[in-house]
């Protein structure tokens, strides 16, 4: 693995019409944690759900109401720091974010600003090029997600739904270490992999439990850092890549034109392709982020972090390297299988006692395409690992060929069964016995005298001969003794 | 330090109460009287003091992740001056 | 029979023990004479139904022999408490009609203790105030007048409804919160007896809330015994109060009539202000030789950043307020003002529901919190209260037991007196209970004698973090040498 370093590499910067621009990005994730109920109240955080059907009375913050931190919410946090190799504050302080909105019902997002739960930490990121960099990690940090406006309900009002509000995020913020709109969605799934592997967040882009919010700037190939436009709540890898190239090349539209760069919040709207600027705030926030009142200082037991970090699953990149090393699969293979978790370990199921070769080849090849084709998931793969290992075992022992075998699994993917009894009943059994064989050349020589001749005269005719016995046999016949037998016969070595 | 009627009219903007000239003028005289009381504090040597997080001695106690509360969202919008449907509305907002 | 209200809240327990009277009778009495003390305005909305129905229910348990605590004892709840179905607006407009679905820990634990709820009192405006006079219903009477004077006084504030109505005998006892000196301030100019516990001692949970690190609730009673009866009820560690605290509550009924031999005494020499009325300096005096005699052993310390409190208090309070008071937008619940869009809703709601003392507060706090001024201002004031914890920490560690000092720098004054005056000077009422939140700790206000005039003034004893029971032990002390003081009846 070679971990690049971060000078301008020629072949990411864009071309403008001046000159070479590079683009720097910065991603502030917002990853919902995994939990039952939300950050400070005793409300289901659940998605969906009947309006104002998840809001305790403290969500609605009806006066008087208090927080009360979810331990697991705690947990979950320390676990994603642990998994980014990052360093976990052993104290960390709850803030209030004041501004007015009709989703915020306290008036205030408590939030975490001076002192994260979770500050510095990498992640490594793989580049489809098989290069890997390091993204820097800035912080960590908790905070309580807002509820829900409506606009399309009525002509002139809007509908405010508090099942989000109070619902557990993670804030992963990065540096500005990434370079390119392919490594920026690299990054998000690298990240995504990462929170997933760890249990930390489900990941589910579309139900909005991961979004981020893209800094874009860029400057000519060695200068200072551009003013950055914010990209708000991407929710897909592929629209962070479009938003991104659009807002690179707005920007550079706008400073080869002699234009200067507002800082700004926009938004990407994926049905034009287009970054447009939010609309424009009528005045500068003015957060007055001070402690939280309400909740004491966040003090964390060593002991318990400890305690944490020897529970951690093993993650992507371990797993990665395990992979290549114990089973022998190519860097990409591995990568490939260690995606999600749940392929990992159908892979290691597979593998165990195989050959993980042969077995990384057919879950790559037959699982994975077949179950794209379907959009289903590893998890509900009607194939399961014992049933896709019996059919990589009766290859191996040639008990079925290759060929043969594409045709086992996709009888076992849409009827199920036991594979070994399947190439029983359904005859799949590989031809080894030489006489049939024979027998077969032995009909196609005979039925096709010109042709004998012809192969005599130029050798590699051979190969249609023994399409033709295949063909006979069902694709059932041993292919290496076919064309041992045709050889022979035909007298051509 | 104190403050002219402008930085009043955007105090005031910041915490979304409405008012008028005559009050922000007003207000300006009364706010101005309290930071002038409050100056005092500079003559307070507070260098390597820490400001104060909580006044009882105490680790903040934690919640079990489970489910207690919520699934009555008609006791929610009881007291809403609008609401259709248990949702709660608003003049319409554009972002 | 004697007037039922005559009884103090423990004469009245022990009076339906032994069944001389019923919780109905009692109730009855209690109903009538708050109906008759209209003129007050303690009360803003009055429970009668509910509180006969609570008495009969108690009667029943009484007859069964199961009587709780409380059982049949008529109370004040302050409007700032949530009562289940009960008006509950902190007496402000910005909370129209709110009805909560909920009801307050501290209240849940009285009625769990079989108390009745005789109605909402009066208090000022979300707490913001020192004379009941900025409440939207209006301002309370104090029920003390000055000898040979008509003129109305106030109660004092916020509790000035809680204070007044045990004053006016319209409650055995009442629930009150201290920010600043809310239930201390508003007991001494009423003759009543309040204590501001630890901060931490009472649940705020469905307490309205004006300053979060500030605020604590606590009882006002006729006398040291009721409120040490009411606080051990009130008192709770509450899971849904993360700032409760999980000690047990002792019997503090218990402390009242122990002796105060050997136990020091600290008079801080900083409370001593320029300019301070003869008869207050007097009032201490009085407070120092009565303990003295006692057998406690008085020393002079030294508080040194005492008149830093108020000063600090008034960024840390306002600033908590702005944002504790940012959920009142017209959108959820209470008030809702027409606007164009939500920014204009927003604004005129809020114009309209909030009064002047609460937009001056949220105004000051909002520009503290501000970006450019959080550190001057907010983290300054946060660290200046380390330093007043410091300076009573300093003298616990000493060895003193607790601190003595005069309750206000003045006796009541008329209503509309200050109204007119710089903001500042109505501030100044809380100089001597402000510290007293800023570091936590717990503090009583007991009556210790009247003015020339013949209005009450109190004194304060300041105690250790969680020693309220030394504190009803010392105000029991006082109270005995110096006697208790009832309003005469001219509502
Ligand atoms: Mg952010
Ligand atoms: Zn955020």
């Amino acid at each position: 693995m070679t971990i690049a370093p971060r000078i301008p590499d020629p072949k990411k910067l864009i071309k403008g019409a001046t000159g070479d621009w590079e683009v720097v990005i910065g991603m502030e994730v917002h990853a919902q944690v995994t939990s039952r109920s939300k950050l400070f109240s005793g409300a289901s955080a659940a998605y969906g759900g009947a309006p104002n059907s998840h809001v305790s009375l403290v969500d609605a913050a009806m006066p008087g109401m208090l927080p009360v931190i979810n331990e697991e919410c705690i947990a979950q946090a320390v676990r994603t720091g642990l998994g980014l190799k990052a360093a976990i504050n052993e104290v960390s302080v709850f803030d209030r974010k004041n501004y007015f909105y009709p989703d915020l019902p306290q008036g205030y997002q408590i939030s975490q600003y001076k002192q994260p739960i979770v500050g510095e930490g990498v992640v490594t990121v793989d580049l489809p090029d098989g290069i890997s960099i390091e993204v820097g990690i800035e912080r960590l940090h908790l905070e309580q997600d807002a509820g829900k406006s409506i606009h399309d309900q009525h002509p002139t009002m809007s509908f405010v739904d508090l099942n989000r509000s109070g619902v557990a995020l993670m804030e992963i913020v990065s540096k500005p270490d990434l370079r390119s709109s392919e490594e920026a969605k690299a990054y998000l799934s690298k990240l995504r992999t990462i929170l997933r592997y760890l249990g930390t967040c489900d990941g589910n882009m579309e139900e909005g439990s991961l979004r981020a919010d893209i800094n874009v700037s860029v400057r000519r190939p060695g200068e200072p850092l551009g003013t950055r436009c914010e990209i708000k709540n991407v929710n897909s890898i592929r629209f962070a890549g479009q938003a991104i190239e659009y807002e690179a090349r707005r920007q550079i539209g706008i400073l080869e034109d002699g234009g200067v760069i507002d800082q700004e919040t926009r938004l990407y709207d994926p049905g034009k392709g287009e970054t447009r600027s939010m609309r424009s705030k009528e005045e500068a926030h003015d957060y007055r982020y001070f402690p939280d009142p309400d909740l004491l200082p966040l003090v964390l037991d060593p002991a318990w972090i400890e305690g944490l970090k020897a529970h951690l699953p093993e993650l992507p990149d371990e797993k990665k390297a395990r992979f290549i090393a114990d089973y022998g699969v190519t860097p990409y293979d591995a990568m490939v299988l260690t995606l999600e978790r749940a392929s990992a370990d159908y892979f290691e199921q597979v593998a165990k006692g195989r050959d993980g070769k042969a077995a990384a080849n057919f879950m790559i090849n037959e699982l994975f395409g077949r179950l794209n084709k379907d959009g289903r998931s590893i998890e509900d793969s009607p194939v399961s690992a014992d049933q896709l290992g019996a059919i990589v075992d009766l290859i191996r022992d040639g008990t079925i060929s290759g060929k043969i075998a594409k045709d086992l699994f996709e009888i076992v993917y849409t009827e199920g069964g036991d594979p070994r009894d399947l190439v029983e009943s359904r005859g799949l059994k590989q031809v080894t016995d030489t006489g049939a064989i024979e027998k077969a050349v032995d009909d196609v020589i005979a039925a096709n005298p010109d042709k004998v001749a012809q192969a005599k005269a130029k050798p590699t005719l051979a190969g249609w001969f023994v399409g033709q016995v295949m063909k006979a046999t069902g694709g059932k016949a041993n292919p290496q003794a076919v064309n041992d037998i045709v050889k022979a016969k035909l007298g051509i070595e | 330090m104190s403050v002219d009627t402008a930085t009043v009219t955007r105090v005031a903007r910041l915490a979304r109460i409405k008012v008028t000239a005559e009050e922000a003028e007003r207000m300006t005289h009364e706010l101005n009287s309290i930071l002038g009381f409050v100056e005092q504090l500079d003559e307070v040597d507070v260098t390597g003091v820490e400001p104060m997080t909580s006044v009882v001695n105490s680790v903040m106690r934690r919640r079990a992740d489970e489910v207690t509360d919520g699934g009555d969202a008609a006791r929610v919008t009881a007291n809403a001056p609008m609401s259709d449907d248990n949702f709660f509305l608003v003049p319409k907002v554009v972002e | 029979m004697t007037d039922l209200t005559d009884l103090t809240l423990a004469e009245a327990r022990d009076g339906l023990k032994a069944r001389d009277f019923t919780a109905v009778d009692l109730t009855k009495a209690y109903v009538a004479a708050v109906e008759a003390a209209r003129d007050l305005n303690a009360y803003i909305v009055e429970t009668p139904e509910k509180a006969l129905a609570m008495a009969a229910a108690s009667d029943e348990r009484i007859a069964r022999g199961e009587a709780r605590p409380l059982e049949g004892i008529p109370l004040g709840i302050k409007d700032l408490f949530a009562t289940e179905g009960v008006h509950t607006q902190a007496c402000s407009h910005v909370l129209d009609r709110f009805l909560p679905p909920y009801e307050s820990t501290v209240t849940a634990n009285l009625w769990a203790d079989g108390a009745v709820m005789l109605g909402k009192l009066n208090m000022d405006e979300f707490a913001m105030g020192s004379s009941n006079e900025t409440s939207y219903y209006g301002p309370v009477t104090n029920p003390w007048r000055k000898r040979g004077s008509n003129a109305r006084l106030v109660p004092g504030g916020s509790s000035g409804g809680s204070a007044a109505a045990v004053a006016a005998r319209i409650c055995l006892g009442a629930t009150a919160t201290d920010t600043g000196g809310s239930i201390r301030q508003p007991a001494a100019f009423t003759g009543t007896v309040g204590i501001k516990p630890t901060y931490g001692r009472c649940s705020r949970w469905g307490i309205v809330a004006f300053a979060s690190s500030l605020d604590q609730a606590g009882p006002i009673a006729r006398d040291v015994r009721d409120t040490a009866i009411l606080l051990k009820s009130m008192a709770s560690v509450d899971p849904k109060d993360t700032t409760s605290v999980d000690l047990p509550v002792p019997d503090y009924e218990a402390a009242v009539g122990r002796s105060v031999k050997g136990l020091k005494i600290g008079i801080p020499r900083e409370y001593r202000l320029d300019g301070m009325p003869a008869e207050i300096d007097a009032l201490w005096q009085k407070g120092i030789d009565i303990l003295r005699d006692a057998g406690a052993e008085i020393v002079e310390i030294s508080l040194p950043h005492t008149k830093y409190a108020l000063p600090a208090y008034y960024i840390v309070a306002p600033a908590e307020a702005s944002s504790n008071l940012a959920r009142y937008d017209g959108v959820r619940y209470g008030l809702r003002e027409k606007g164009e869009d939500i920014v204009d809703l927003y604004e005129t709601t809020r114009a309209a529901g909030f009064g002047a003392e609460v937009k001056r507060r949220i105004l000051i706090g909002t520009y503290v919190l501000s970006a450019g001024y959080y550190d001057a201002y907010y983290l300054r004031a946060q660290k200046v209260r380390t330093l007043i914890k410091k300076d009573f920490e300093t003298v616990y560690a000493d060895g003193v037991d607790a601190i003595l000092t005069p309750a206000t720098p003045s006796s009541a004054f008329g209503i509309g007196e200050k109204a007119g005056a710089d903001p500042v000077e109505m501030y100044l009422n809380d100089v001597f209970t402000v510290t007293v939140n800023m570091a936590g700790l717990p503090g009583i206000a007991v009556p210790a004698g009247l003015s020339a005039d013949g209005l009450p003034l109190g004194l304060q004893l300041i105690g250790r973090p969680f020693d309220e029971e030394t504190l009803f032990t010392l105000g029991a002390a006082i109270e005995q040498a110096a006697g208790t003081v009832s309003a005469e009846r001219w509502w």
